[in-house]
């Protein structure tokens, strides 16, 4: 919660000297509270202050940075409990557990997974992001080998899960450069954990066995100057993860309490022996505020859904995912193929291609750009309107694929088919359904 | 270090409404917090699931969603007992699929007739989903509620549309109303307005946001049904407080990605747990936005979600 101008104001030196160029202490405190002005500009403010303001600025939960350059995972940062209120803003990432115990080919196996279940969705690329390496062997130099494996095989970011600080030194010899977090301090281990984070400049995990052991950890983090950490309370039943989860976000935003202010982990690989049912519990931290959910493999059956959700849930409510204009084959179509037309609210496109791949009839599917919005509310905002489709039908080369010249246009925008008619010369405008589940019963009496 | 866990601050509570009659009744709703915080307040009645029986045989579900409930597809009496007999299923819920208009558009008699010996067959909550097509809900859905008087069914989707003369049927025979609107807040609130102004009681009404399901716009309904949850229990918002029915199957199990077999794309896994698993997962989505009651297909996703709330709920 930032302060507000009136309380900046008190901070500063009420001296109305107007360096800072501003006519008033007042308004330049305004200007502040608005993000509009610099507090570098007051020559006059004492460092006390700067640090008071400072800390009321930083946001109350703190984001952090997990490996470097294209895979580096950014978590944490949010600022709302729902998603509506504003947006989630930085999607939780999913790691895969390795341990050092395994067998080559198992370690082989879960790398080329993680590698390799990648997909694309509305011209996204949907991935995992980390690979947790777990020392259970109690062999530094085994799980040196196996975090050295592991770089070598993947660009992915990496966490170092031991609570031997000798063993987290021993992998960050071979991975500091990929800023791993590290995974994890506890009470016993603190301060020497504490300084292989700041030595190597790496984020630093903190395991507790209740919250408020949990903020104490982190208080004297602080105090020591460890600025990038994640939380974990410890709790590995499902109840108590959940109802922690609510209580550190709810804590951090609405009471600003710094100590539990961090993004956190979770370990739904210890929560179950199933993997259907971890897949089920990975879902519910997707929603409810896990920042790295941490799974004890990788299997596309499993991984594809999660990844979806999490594009779903952190789709801005303010922003809809649109699709690419163009001309998208369904099926394989050819020149007596039927041609519909729809927005390219990504939405729509998923249910219209979706029904039109269910038709089993192959069909061009023409998505016109109406900014993501939705056929009602794009005719109703005139994006979706006969002066803008007709100039799309004309340049995107449908007329070379097909040889007829009929164009099947939503139900919703039946009025716009006169006006098609007129600009679009030789074609026959058909009006559709309005809804997509009638599509397969339309496409299939039809005719070219 | 001790601190202050902070508390919302509830002023209202969701409407508890019993479904279905006898021993086998179902009471959902009641409410006191979102959905499963429970360090904040109650959640006297669990979420509860009903299982998906088609009138007709299914023409293009996946192998998976078939294979348990083979052999009694093409009889919905059979299929009913063998949900309720072997797979637990505490409702059931009976799509009139075969009345579509734009598919085979069986009349309402006949359609009422096969309710009524589901109905007859079981002894769990029956719901009965229409294709929401206004006039043949309205023809087939009033003679349902005519044939089947005394059995308080749970009959829907009764939308603005249509809620009139269907409305007037289900107070009449006394059954319960789905009230459905399409993902709309304000809508819903109407269409429950409306639905009062017709004179159905409250505890005859449970809310359909309309759902769908993960990679479909789920994200839409989550946020609809988080906003409703937190008009009704903070904002004293009597119109929204109605427990909410969430028909996700159908929803789930229609999507390309559930019919992609594993061969023409191992990268999406093996197919059946594939399907259970975006059905599941669909499920305990819209739960945690604040669904009682979900409609399911697959026995394992049931089997899941079930296991996922008992732990959640656990002391």
């Amino acid at each position: 919660m930032p302060l507000t101008g009136i309380e900046i104001f008190k901070l500063l030196p009420k001296t109305n000297c107007k360096e800072c160029g501003e006519p008033t202490c007042l308004a330049f405190a305004m200007k502040l509270a608005a993000g509009k002005a610099e507090l570098n500009a007051c020559p006059y403010v004492s460092e006390e202050t700067k640090a008071k303001l400072m800390e009321a600025a930083a946001p109350p939960i703190l984001p952090v940075t997990i490996g470097v350059g294209d895979r580096a995972l950014k978590v944490g940062g949010e600022t709302v409990m729902f998603r509506h209120e504003k947006r989630f803003e930085n999607p939780p990432g999913f790691a895969i557990l390795i341990s050092d115990t395994m067998e080559e080919p198992e370690i082989d196996g879960r790398l080329e997974r993680f590698n390799n279940l990648q997909y694309e969705r509305i011209g996204l690329l949907l991935r995992p992001d980390l690979v947790a390496v777990r020392d259970d062997s109690g062999d530094a130099a085994r799980f040196e080998a196996v975090v050295n494996e592991v770089k070598q095989n993947s660009e992915c970011g990496i966490i170092l899960m031991s609570s031997n600080p000798d063993t987290l030194a021993a992998g960050l010899k071979v991975c500091a450069d990929r800023k791993p977090l590290l995974y994890a301090a506890i009470e016993e281990n603190l301060e020497r954990v504490a300084d292989l984070a700041e030595g190597n400049s790496c984020p630093l995990a903190v395991k507790a066995s209740s919250l408020e052991e949990l903020a104490q950890l982190t208080a004297k983090l602080t105090d020591a100057g460890v600025k990038d950490i994640v939380i974990d309370s410890g709790s590995r039943t499902l109840r108590r993860a959940f109802e922690d989860q609510i209580i550190i976000r709810s804590v951090a935003l609405t009471k600003k309490f710094r100590p539990l202010g961090f993004p956190t982990i979770v370990f739904p690989c210890e929560m179950t022996d199933d993997p259907m049912k971890e897949a089920l519990i990975a879902s519910i931290f997707v929603a409810k505020y896990g920042s790295i959910i941490v799974l004890s493999d990788f299997q596309g059956e499993s991984l594809f859904p999660l990844l979806v959700e999490r594009l779903n849930i952190y789709t801005d409510p303010q922003r809809p995912l649109a699709t690419t204009e163009g001309v998208y084959e369904i099926g394989e179509p050819d020149e007596n193929s039927p041609v519909l037309i729809t927005c390219n609210f990504s939405l729509t496109y998923f249910i219209v291609s979706g029904e039109i791949e269910a038709s089993r009839i192959p069909s061009y599917l023409l998505v016109k750009d109406t900014e993501g919005l939705s056929v009602m509310t794009a005719w109703a905002a005139g994006k979706f309107v006969a002066d803008t489709i007709a100039p799309f039908v004309k340049e995107c080369g449908i007329a070379d694929m097909v040889k007829h010249r009929k164009l099947i246009i939503p139900g919703y925008a039946a009025a716009e088919s006169g006006g098609l008619e007129e600009e679009l010369a030789g074609w026959e405008i058909q009006v559709g359904p309005r809804d997509g589940a009638h599509i397969p019963a339309y496409l299939k009496s039809w005719k070219p | 270090m001790v601190f202050e866990i902070p508390k919302t601050a509830y002023s209202g509570k969701i409407r508890e409404v019993k479904l279905g009659s006898g021993e086998k009744a179902v009471t959902v709703g009641g409410e006191t917090c979102y959905p499963l915080y429970l360090f904040e307040g109650e959640m006297p009645n669990l979420p509860k699931i009903a299982m998906e029986v088609w009138d007709m045989p299914p023409q293009d579900w996946a192998e998976a969603a078939l294979e348990p409930f083979a052999g009694v597809t093409d009889d919905p009496v059979a299929w009913a007992k063998k949900c309720v007999e072997d797979y637990g299923a505490e409702m059931i819920c009976l799509q009139l699929v075969s009345t579509d208009p734009n598919g085979l558009d069986r009349g309402a008699d006949e359609a009422a007739e096969v309710v009524k010996k589901v109905a007859d067959a079981i002894d769990v909550p029956l719901i009965v989903w229409g294709t929401a097509n206004h006039e043949k809900d309205t023809e087939v859905l009033r003679k349902v509620c005519e044939v089947c008087r005394g059995k308080n069914l749970i009959i829907g989707p009764v939308e603005e549309g249509d809620h009139k003369r269907i409305g007037a049927a289900a107070i009449g025979y006394h059954h319960t109303v789905i009230a459905s609107t399409p993902i709309d807040i304000n809508l819903a609130k109407q269409l429950n307005i409306l639905l009062g102004n017709l004179g159905v009681p409250d505890e005859l009404i449970i809310t359909d946001p309309t759902t769908s399901c993960i990679g479909y716009g789920i994200e839409y309904c989550y946020s609809v049904m988080e906003r409703m949850r937190m008009a009704g229990l903070t904002q004293q918002d009597e119109k929204l407080q109605f427990p909410l029915i969430c028909n996700i199957s159908k929803e789930a199990w229609k999507t390309k990605e559930v019919h992609i077999p594993m061969e023409e794309d191992p990268k999406l896994g093996d197919a059946k747990k594939r399907g259970i698993l975006l059905e599941a997962m669909s499920a305990m989505v819209l739960i945690l936005a604040g669904g009682d009651v979900m409609i399911m297909r697959h026995p394992e996703a049931i089997k899941l979600v079930r296991e996922v709330i008992a732990e959640l709920t656990a002391s």
